[in-house]
């Protein structure tokens, strides 16, 4: 194919600008492709971060024509219709140069919102029977599949208004966690996520649903917790 | 951060009190206003009603809560202002709706 792509990529930190580049357009070409074919040809110094490049790991989310996207699983032909390409860091975190976002602060919140297993069980017990289709194990099944990109965090306007917020990854994670049965911390993860910087803070916008790659729906997790917090009160274990 | 679980539960439970209550409303001023609005009307219909001073009074109540804690998380949004003095002024302007409020009850159906 001999059409070219009019690329801008972002250059710099928080204070930056957009710098412009000719990139030759190929079939089946992904947006990360692009943005590693300006790094190997034009500009040896451009920041980005990727590994995996199948939609598994979740590194290399940036924001595409205005909106956050993983690259590595973004056709050009479906992102860019016209040939026009502006790749900027992901929003809502601190910018460290060019493309790559500093992620600390985002997994900081996975620990605020206890976003990690608690078991009860040691090695010596019986491993715990987790039906398949108990309500409770498909109710996990729906936010389980998260792979940390941070796509839903930058799409989250009220991660935008309030640092603080938890936000829809960490909220998410949490809500898959509350539904594990062998899980034991439910209520010490309900009392970390029912604040008003948790689960009561979200608008229900559902810009991390529209958006989320493996097309989760963390608004519907954040009432989940909602919900539940609800309860909680009503038992007194808030 | 301004807020926690029980402002969550008690601004939830004063809107499902106040979505009846509000409809109630509106549709008695549609029927009040029917052949003019006057005064006399109004009071011959409120004062000494106990049903009416129970209804506004609720109405009161409910709306003072749910307007100071959804002020607290609005101007929390917004603004920088958070914490103690942002909940202590909303305690204060919770409790001037709770007073207005009732002043104005009492003087329609007193």
């Amino acid at each position: 194919m001999a059409e070219t792509l009019s690329v801008s990529i972002w250059r710099g930190g928080a204070e930056g600008a957009f710098r412009a580049y000719q990139v030759p357009h190929r079939a089946s070409q992904t947006v990360l492709d692009v943005v590693t074919w300006v790094q190997r040809n034009l500009e040896p110094t451009l920041s980005y971060r990727f590994a995996c490049r199948v939609g598994m790991c979740g590194s290399c989310a940036m924001t595409v024509n205005g909106r956050p996207r993983w690259t590595c699983r973004s056709h050009v032909s479906a992102v860019a219709p016209d040939l026009r390409l502006e790749i900027a860091p992901l929003r809502n975190l601190p910018v460290i140069k060019d493309l790559a976002c500093d992620m600390t602060g985002f997994f900081e919140k996975w620990q605020r919102a206890e976003g990690r297993f608690k078991g009860g069980l040691s090695r010596r017990d019986p491993v715990e029977r987790i039906l398949p289709d108990a309500p409770q194990r498909r109710a996990a099944d729906a936010a389980i599949q998260c792979i940390n990109c941070g796509v839903c965090n930058a799409a989250c306007d009220v991660v935008a208004w309030n640092p603080d917020y938890l936000g829809p990854a960490a909220l998410n994670r949490a809500w898959s966690l509350q539904n594990d049965g062998r899980d034991r911390a439910r209520v010490e993860r309900l009392r970390a996520v029912a604040t008003a910087a948790g689960c009561h803070a979200c608008h229900s916008q559902q810009g991390c649903a529209l958006h989320c790659p493996k097309h989760l729906n963390p608004t519907a997790s954040i009432a989940g917790l909602k919900a539940a917090s609800f309860k909680a009160v009503f038992k007194g274990e808030l | 951060m301004a807020g926690g679980p029980r402002l969550y539960v008690a601004q939830r439970l004063s809107a499902l009190v106040l979505a009846p209550l509000v409809l109630v409303h509106l549709a008695l001023i549609l029927y009040a206003v029917q052949d003019g609005l006057s005064a006399e009307e109004i009071l011959a219909r409120t004062r000494g009603s106990l049903f009416w001073m129970l209804f506004y009074g609720l109405f009161v109540l409910a709306a003072a809560l749910h307007a100071s804690i959804g002020l607290r998380n609005i101007v929390a949004e917004l603004t920088p202002w958070r914490g103690r003095s942002l909940g202590l002024a909303m305690h204060l302007f919770g409790l001037l709706l709770l007073l207005l409020g009732f002043r104005a009850v009492a003087a329609v159906t007193l």
